[in-house]
């Protein structure tokens, strides 16, 4: 619609990128404030428009391409295709919310807290849209500079280890995919200007063979499953998500994470199908020993930002696992998952950063009756709550059934033991549940007031979306079903 | 051949304008004008194969546009090196000419190490490099550590070109044309003499030691640690990567064919680099010192050149000495105007001077290798050429594995830069020592390593002219 020069995903890279890098110059908070929500806002319609008017290109495809590095076959591609308008839509919604939901909080030098938080939107954006190997190395590692400075910034007490083994882990893991980038870009065949190229699409034609693909299949792996995280590599995350502000946890679970299962899909699947089908059982046996173990750790914490924090290894390691069964409908699932994913998890931060906020514990054992006081709160968390162990009529219930479906026709052992993490889920939830917000007041929470407005508004839209994409989940099966399809032509 | 020329005579201006020069601060002005001459005088000659000076070289160097170009980025980091550091020279003692005057001697060693075409005028070039850098490390006359540093460098030094004189003994006496033009050496791909093999090994190990590769390295600590800032600055860039140019110019012209004979070699070499430098470089307490050991990191990481001498590597080398030597110079600079050089000493310095502050970020970012930056894009060039080389794979993802320990060494900078409130009273640096001047140069320095982060073609399409 805007022509080829200037397309829908260039504008959602740049559109925070600008506003962010002029967000640091702007010096009182209120003004940057409103700033940030206007900038989050436009790339928010731009991403609806993404949706309604883009083109339905194929994943191999048209993509709107500028040259970078000539010689090098390294160019500015963007695509945007069924999963990509997903992502960017939830990173699109993501961000509003936060903005929103965290907007009487004032911080410490605002400007830079926000310049920040839009430029981590802008590398998100730009992991989601890339369609040049080197392009998507770029943002994928530029997404991560800002999130390091704002968790090592506004954290809590020990922050700096925290993200530093948070940074460090990342780190060493895009190394090593950049290892396997250059190496799979050696096989591509030549373009008219370069030897080799960095697209999407000479990737997908790369010619590697079974032994190279086996080995690079790990170091590709290695990269994502860190950022999923995948068991057992997951350790930085608990306590990241932990000493990290809590919007910027808010990134980092809702749509950062998804950062590692959509470059899954994009990448590793198609780029090495072979080698992906040969290591299936392994990693899908990772996943699942993640999701029993995550589940249960998460019962015995204390910290609600911790269980919160485990509960979601358990959900994307379920996601990782179904990926890799390569049925169709799992696959499908796991797109919507990752959508409901990230919409139910903000929920349950802003519902934690709240309660954080009022009383300044996390601990469940010093809460407790909640509900009394701001019953409005405890209904909207309860509704979110539900979402999250994936109740009928929630949208999680969709992606975690078909999920579990696709995993079943795989090898029911696998979906035995993965199945017992709905009842764990549900157990460490609904304590959760029954320890704060009801049973009797303590001297803590006898002062309970209820949230304000703007608050009640974020979780309401949360809460909405969650009924509205569990009723009805078509729209979203619509929108990823080419990607799906594309997705399992490759990978068998 | 206008650098080799201009820059010997400018220096030459430099010694006796000392005895003309008034002001402490007028030879920095006169250096600015010698190197932006040498510069330009540079440029025209890979630009329209202009040379001012018609000398017949009998063969002994070679003017090409991968050469020239390095030292057209050489020169150049050169120029940011005087405006950066040109007060902080004249702080170093009271002979400030002479100080200027040397670097340019040292500036022909360069032009010469980069352009040599017979192993006479590699030793030459070599020694022009490095005699007055000996001066140099020992200009602090009254600082113990400088003169011990100085002497230490000098005995070192002198033992390693003794050991690169035997080497080029060796293969001048092992060839079968009895030369010393690299061009006629006609050393191929079979077995090698055993006086070649030997010539090479003394070679390699000669050459190691002027790039501080380990086990080669030991001196470079020390000596970096014991010269005045403003040289070690100096000498840890932009010299060294003229030494590696030299290196990887050696090993490609004379020992290129017999790649596969001696590639082991380097890559054991270069892992113990990268190895030693890393780790070591966590420990330190000291700036100063943990820059000298990354410094040996770095060299590492260009020895992958040297691991697989082809076109991307040349690329590489010189994509690398322009990121390296931009950012490596910047820090430096920062660090000069600090109170203390230790790690805590950067405490709360985010907050006392933001603009020095994000630029000292964006220099160790470069360092670390972070995109964006001139730094990723010359160690993914590195990794490029290591990897179409197609050997010895472990050795690369080895490589990354130590860039990803290096981070740890440089974002402590950064964590006490920007997290860490100051402990002290005593502030993190004199206010008055952050002029606009400086902030300004800060300010270009960092555009130009995000622009060659973003578009490092401007600097390899030169090498096609």
């Amino acid at each position: 619609m805007f022509g080829n020069y200037i397309t829908i995903p260039h504008l959602l890279i740049f559109i925070p990128l600008v506003t962010g890098l002029l967000a640091f110059f702007v010096k009182q908070e209120k003004l940057v404030k409103g700033w940030a929500l206007c900038s989050s806002l436009v790339t928010l319609l731009v991403a609806i428009a993404g949706i309604c008017y883009s083109k339905n290109e194929a994943l191999s495809g048209y993509a709107y391409s500028y040259e970078w590095m000539k010689y090098m076959g390294a160019s500015f591609a963007v695509i945007l295709d069924g999963t990509g308008r997903l992502l960017t839509l939830l990173t699109a919604i993501a961000f509003p919310v936060i903005f929103i939901a965290t907007g009487r909080y004032s911080y410490k030098s605002a400007p830079a807290y926000f310049g920040l938080m839009l430029l981590a939107q802008a590398g998100l954006m730009g992991v989601f849209v890339a369609a040049d190997a080197l392009l998507f190395y770029f943002f994928w590692e530029l997404a991560l500079i800002p999130v390091y400075f704002l968790c090592s910034r506004w954290g809590g007490e020990k922050r700096i280890q925290a993200t530093f083994k948070f940074f460090v882990y990342t780190f060493a893991g895009s190394l090593l995919m950049l290892v396997g980038i250059i190496y799979v870009y050696l096989h591509t065949a030549a373009t008219p200007s370069a030897d080799h190229s960095f697209s999407l699409y000479s990737f997908y034609t790369a010619t590697l063979s079974v032994k190279e693909q086996n080995a690079l299949f790990w170091l590709f792996f290695i990269a994502f499953a860190i950022k999923m995280p995948v068991f057992p590599f997951h350790t930085w995350q608990p306590l990241a998500y932990e000493q990290s502000p809590t919007s910027v946890t808010m990134v980092l679970s809702g749509v950062m994470v998804k950062m590692g299962l959509f470059a899954v899909i994009r990448w590793l699947l198609p780029v090495f199908p072979e080698a992906a089908a040969r290591f299936d059982n392994i990693v899908i046996g990772l996943s699942v020993v993640g999701i029993v173990y995550a589940s249960l750790i998460a019962i015995r914490q204390d910290d609600l930002k911790r269980l919160v924090a485990y509960s979601s290894i358990a959900h994307i390691g379920l996601m990782c696992a179904a990926l890799f069964t390569a049925k169709e409908v799992a696959a499908a699932g796991v797109m919507i998952q990752m959508f409901n994913h990230g919409i139910n998890i903000i929920g349950l931060w802003i519902a934690i950063d709240l309660l954080e906020k009022q009383f300044a514990v996390r601990q469940i054992s010093q809460l407790g009756g909640v509900a009394h006081k701001a019953p409005v709160l405890t209904i909207l968390v309860v509704i979110i709550a539900f979402a999250n162990i994936a109740l009928p009529l929630t949208n999680a219930f969709v992606g975690e059934f078909m999920m579990f479906a696709g995993l079943f026709s795989f090898n029911i052992w696998y979906t035995v033991v993965a199945g017992i993490s709905i009842i764990l889920a549900a157990v460490y939830t609904l304590n959760m549940l029954q320890k704060v917000f009801y049973g009797e007041t303590n001297t803590l929470t006898a002062a309970t007031t209820e949230i304000a407005l703007s608050e009640k508004l974020a979780l309401a839209a949360i809460v909405v979306m969650i009924f509205v994409l569990g009723i009805y989940p078509q729209p979203l099966l619509d929108l990823t079903k080419e990607s799906v399809s594309l997705l399992l032509t490759r990978f068998k | 051949m206008n650098a080799i020329i201009l820059t010997a005579a400018w220096g030459v201006i430099m010694m006796f304008g000392g005895v003309f020069f008034k002001s402490k601060a007028t030879p920095k002005y006169w250096a600015i004008v010698g190197i932006l001459l040498a510069i330009a005088a540079v440029f025209a000659e890979i630009g329209y194969g202009e040379s001012y000076f018609n000398v017949d070289l009998k063969g002994l160097l070679h003017f090409n546009s991968f050469n020239l170009t390095f030292i057209a980025v050489a020169y150049i980091c050169t120029l940011f090196f005087f405006l950066l550091n040109g007060s902080d020279i004249e702080k170093v003692g009271n002979h400030v000419s002479e100080y200027f005057a040397l670097i340019f001697f040292v500036l022909c060693g360069v032009a010469i190490a980069a352009t040599y075409s017979s192993l006479l005028t590699l030793f030459i070039g070599i020694e022009i490099l490095s005699i007055p850098l000996y001066i140099l490390t020992g200009s602090d006359k009254r600082n113990l550590k400088s003169n011990e540093a100085a002497l230490k460098y000098f005995l070192m030094g002198s033992f390693s070109t003794g050991i690169m004189l035997m080497g080029i003994a060796f293969v001048y006496g092992g060839n079968s044309s009895g030369t010393f033009l690299v061009a006629n050496m006609g050393i191929g791909q079979g077995q090698l003499p055993v006086l070649i093999a030997v010539g090479l090994v003394l070679l390699l190990v000669a050459m190691s030691f002027k790039v501080s590769a380990a086990p080669f390295h030991f001196w470079t600590p020390d000596v970096y640690d014991g010269a005045p800032t403003v040289f070690t600055s100096f000498m840890s860039t932009i010299v060294k990567a003229a030494g590696f140019m030299a290196f990887l110019r050696l090993f490609d012209n004379v020992f290129g064919a017999a790649h596969s004979q001696w590639i082991t070699l380097v890559a054991i070499i270069t892992a113990a680099t990268l190895f030693i430098g890393n780790i070591t470089a966590v420990f330190q307490q000291s700036v100063k010192r943990m820059l000298a050991y990354s410094s040996i990191a770095q060299a590492g990481f260009m020895m992958l050149a040297i691991f697989a001498i082809n076109d991307t590597a040349k690329e590489g080398i010189v994509l690398y000495t322009a990121a390296y030597s931009l950012a490596t110079i910047g820090i430096f600079a920062i660090l000069i105007k600090m109170n203390d050089y230790t790690v805590e000493g950067f405490n709360g310095f985010g907050k006392a001077y933001p603009l020095p502050a994000v630029a000292a970020t964006v220099f160790l970012l470069s360092l670390t290798g972070i995109p964006l930056t001139a730094g990723f894009q010359s160690k993914f060039f590195m990794l490029m050429a290591a990897l179409k080389n197609g050997q010895h794979t472990w050795l690369i993802i080895f490589a990354v594995l130590c860039a990803a320990v290096s981070a740890y060494y440089y974002f402590r900078v950064i964590q006490a830069i920007w997290f860490k409130e100051a402990t002290t009273a005593t502030s993190v640096a004199d206010p008055a020592v952050f002029t606009a001047a400086f902030k300004t140069m800060l300010v270009i320095t960092v555009v130009l390593i995000l622009a060659l982060g973003l578009f490092p073609e401007c600097i390899t399409n030169w090498l096609h002219y």
